[in-house]
């Protein structure tokens, strides 16, 4: 039933290209836990940045390939935003070196993006905004995390290094998908935060769960697809937020959607969670394999708190565009692991 | 601190701008304002693709300052399919027992070259990684 | 135009001179050339200084002045030469163009350089100021890092075993041994060299120099009035300059330097000569890979055979083809900036015949090969023993 809730564009929307980049290296749950012991997290590994890779260098890349896909004119954006957790300047925005670096601008607006994991999302929604009041032909809407907890914590061991880019334009015949509705549900819950000068985020343990992840994750899909008259059986693909595979099953357990639907974006046991850039390289990884006509419900979890929904109709232009740049597989599938000397070393905890 | 000379290569960087001589042809990298095979003055700029070879190659133990945090690396020089050669490190190559090879094939990424210290800024380049 | 010939020459010990700054290092190299010519301060028309990092290192430029005025040299044209690791070379042809035209009766060449006063990585970050910044430096190039890229593809072109490139440094090492002025005066052997630590795949301790200080001087006058001087002439028969690109990556071909082969044909035409009348060759020995470049492109034996050469013995002060004979860049050493001069010093001494035990017999002729950067400025001088 339609009350009003969805972020309801002036002229449908669609997605024109998408592109996600994890990175090499990848640490396994034994390692850390060998070197700290007690706390875990059921998950088995996860990516990590390399020592010359950072938030906007996974954004560039992804970047390029969502443009690619697309097949357009990167100064033919009016919008670029990149939603991190861990943008390397805190005055200089991501979304201005990215525009640089894949040719865009300088006829833009760009900004970076916060909102915890769903960073992303937001710019997802922002640029749904861009395209669908007429104020852009094309945005581009970025995730992207080279993300750390603090050593030895339960977080460590799935925060992980990843990003996904996605271009925005009217939902027409070079469409690859149509953005069908999209809703933000969004609360002032402190369930994780960091302040300014801290170097790690702190957590409220397990009030993360039920009052934080699984309600907003729930509450956003549910809502989302009661506006739209829809139920989890009508959707061939869910991409879920899910920083390991517990919170996955329990979020697809109470919402209705089965393993076949999860299994494209369920990615976590082997590039753990690469915070705002997660659910784009889920529904990225989705859409290299979806067909046209499937249906994908995609929603993020963004601690602080909130999620974005969406729903998605994959269209004919798919079959053509996923070929024109790497599948999210070529990225998974070349994992090496490293030590957690080598981890130190490329997280920053040891410098030379 | 240098900013303004960085800044002036940001398209070379991060785009591999070079030129191409609109007399004859030639692309160049890093761009020229003279053509080094016709030596004319008409040149315009030109993206080059950032596919190429290993023409040659070393391991740097000893690197010059703010490239500590990197090492060991490889330097390599890269022939790129339009012809150029360029100087540039390896990279994603943390793997037991990796060794880089001439004739090779590889592509570029954009990634963190060096700091300007903690309050400087971060410089971001080419870098050539394994063809996928 | 006028013959030129040396008529003095002055050396300070190649070392880490903790105790000497670069301008008193300068003044004594430019006394000792003074005084071995048997000239006055007064008498001097004008000064070159080839110096590559004095402002690198202690911060000073104007060196020319610098220099002019703590020799006492008086109101004379002073002037700093650089041309990377070629300053040396290019300082001495300056001199020699200037008192060739006429314009300047005697003149005073001076090669100076303090690279101790800072710290070894500052060093390297300075010697790499002669690659290209924006496109070789800026991306981690070090000088070692773009020479054992060259090495490689000199070694797997001409399937070279290492050990015959580490000869030359083997070579140059018993010649440093006899050598009162080099930074090292030990022989050391192949397999010690063959040992040592690897500082960038595939170069190793033996196959680079040393950071050091030092400067040498010499003095200029015109070849007609070289009998004025107590010492024997020595002429400068022929010079050559040349560049080549800046990167090693725009270089048209890597096994073999251009610059060299053009500096050396200048060289060579201007004193009428050919690599055949040469008996005493001044490597630019930086790099083993340069040594046996420098061999073939100036002609002395065929590209790729330079190795052979040295495996064979040929580069022995009493082979055929004697090289660093006073111990070259790697055990004289390497100030950068003054190794030109020291190069033209020692042919000197050679053809003064005061060479000592490193004597190559009857040397009547003598070639100098200077290289900037990884061979973007080559100088190649050639002196003559002038009764």
């Amino acid at each position: 039933m339609d009350t009003g809730k969805l972020l309801d564009p002036d002229r449908p929307v669609g997605i024109h290209g998408y592109g996600a980049y994890v990175p090499k290296y990848r640490i396994t749950n034994a390692t850390i836990n060998d070197v700290w012991d007690g706390a875990s997290a059921p998950i088995d590994r996860k990516a990590v940045a390399g020592s010359d890779e950072d938030a906007v260098t996974i954004a560039i890349e992804a970047a390029g390939y969502a443009v690619d896909r697309a097949e357009i004119d990167p100064t033919d954006l009016r919008a670029i935003w990149t939603g991190s957790k861990c943008p390397p300047y805190d005055v200089k925005p991501t979304s201005t070196i990215v525009a640089d670096a894949i040719g865009a601008g300088p006829d833009i607006q760009a900004s970076d993006v916060e909102f915890a994991s769903k960073a992303g999302t937001e710019a997802v929604q922002s640029a749904i905004g861009a395209v669908g009041s007429g104020m852009a032909g094309y945005a581009m809407a970025i995730g992207s995390d080279s993300a750390y907890g603090k050593p030895g914590d339960q977080t460590e061991y799935d925060a992980a290094a990843g990003g996904g880019a996605f271009v925005l334009g009217e939902a027409d015949e070079d469409a690859v998908a149509t953005i069908e509705g999209s809703y933000s549900y969004t609360t002032n819950t402190p369930d994780m935060w960091r302040r300014n000068d801290s170097k790690y985020p702190e957590h409220a343990h397990d009030f993360k769960d039920k009052p934080a992840f699984l309600n907003h994750v729930v509450t956003a899909a549910e809502t989302l697809m009661d506006e739209l008259g829809r139920t989890p059986a009508d959707y061939d693909y869910a991409v879920i937020d899910h920083p390991d595979r517990k919170r996955l099953g329990r979020a697809a357990k109470k919402l209705g959607f089965e393993k076949e639907q999860l299994d494209p974006g369920f990615l976590s046991d082997e590039v753990g969670h690469a915070r705002s850039g997660a659910t784009l390289i889920g529904t990225a990884a989705t859409l290299d394999g979806a067909a046209p006509g499937d249906r994908i419900l995609w929603v993020s979890f963004g601690s602080g708190a909130g999620s974005d929904a969406f729903s998605l109709e994959v269209e004919a232009g798919i079959e053509a565009a996923r070929e024109r740049a790497p599948s999210v597989e070529t990225f998974v599938d070349r994992g090496v692991e490293i030590d957690y000397a080598t981890y130190a070393r490329f997280s920053g905890e040891i410098e030379a | 601190m240098q900013v303004t000379r960085h800044w002036r290569e940001f398209s070379s960087h991060y785009r591999l701008e070079g030129s191409r001589c609109t007399d004859c042809e030639t692309v160049a990298f890093p761009p020229r304002d003279v053509c080094r095979e016709c030596g004319s003055t008409d040149t315009e700029g030109y993206e080059l693709d950032g596919g190429g070879e290993i023409r040659s190659y070393t391991e740097v133990t000893s690197p010059p300052t703010g490239h500590e945090d990197q090492t060991p690396y490889y330097l390599a020089m890269v022939e790129l399919d339009e012809g150029p050669i360029v100087t540039g490190q390896l990279t994603d190559t943390e793997v037991d027992g990796f060794e880089p090879a001439i004739g090779a094939r590889v592509e570029l990424v954009v990634r963190r070259i060096k700091e300007q210290g903690e309050d400087g800024l971060i410089l971001y380049a080419y870098k050539f990684r394994p063809a996928l | 135009m006028r013959d030129v010939s040396i008529v003095g020459v002055g050396t300070t010990p190649v070392d880490k001179h903790w105790e000497s700054s670069m301008r008193e290092l300068g003044v004594r190299a430019i006394n000792e050339a003074l005084l071995d010519a048997g000239v006055g301060r007064d008498e001097v028309d004008s000064l070159y200084v080839g110096n590559m990092l004095s402002g690198k290192v202690v911060d000073q430029e104007n060196v020319g002045a610098l220099m002019a005025d703590f020799a006492d040299l008086g109101h004379v044209p002073a002037t700093k030469v650089e041309a990377a690791c070629a300053s040396g070379g290019a300082a001495l042809q300056a001199g020699v163009k200037g008192v060739m035209s006429g314009l300047e009766d005697l003149t005073v060449v001076l090669g100076v350089e303090k690279l101790t006063d800072v710290c070894q990585c500052e060093v390297n970050e300075g010697l790499a100021y002669a690659a290209d910044q924006e496109f070789e430096t800026f991306h981690g190039a070090t000088f070692v890092s773009l020479n054992a890229m060259a090495t490689r593809l000199y070694m797997e072109e001409f399937d070279v075993d290492h050990e015959d490139l580490l000869r030359f440094s083997v070579n140059a090492h018993r010649n440093g041994a006899n050598n009162p002025d080099a930074m090292f005066q030990s022989e050391i052997d192949l397999e010690t060299a063959m040992d040592s630590p690897e500082v960038a795949d595939p170069l190793k301790l033996f196959d680079v120099t040393p950071i050091c200080d030092g400067a040498a001087a010499v003095v200029l006058a015109p070849s007609e009035r070289a009998d004025e001087y107590p010492e024997t002439p020595v002429e400068v028969s022929g010079i050559g300059n040349a560049v080549d690109s800046v990167g090693l990556h725009d270089r048209e071909a890597f096994v073999e330097m251009a610059a060299t082969v053009e500096a050396a044909e200048q060289a060579y035409d201007m004193a009428a000569m050919s690599p055949g009348d040469v008996d005493v060759i001044e490597l630019h020995d930086a790099f083993t890979v340069m040594s046996a470049m420098g061999l073939e492109d100036m002609g002395f034996v065929e590209k790729g055979e330079a190795p052979a050469a040295a495996r064979e013995g040929r580069i022995a002060v009493d082979g055929d083809l004697p090289a660093t004979t006073m111990g070259g860049l790697k055990a004289r050493g390497h100030p950068v900036g003054a190794t030109g001069v020291y190069q033209a010093v020692e042919i000197v001494e050679q053809l003064r015949r005061e060479a000592g035990a490193n004597q190559v017999p009857g040397a009547e002729t003598g070639i100098a090969q200077n290289i900037g950067g990884t061979g973007s400025n080559v100088t190649v001088t050639i002196l003559e023993r002038g009764d």
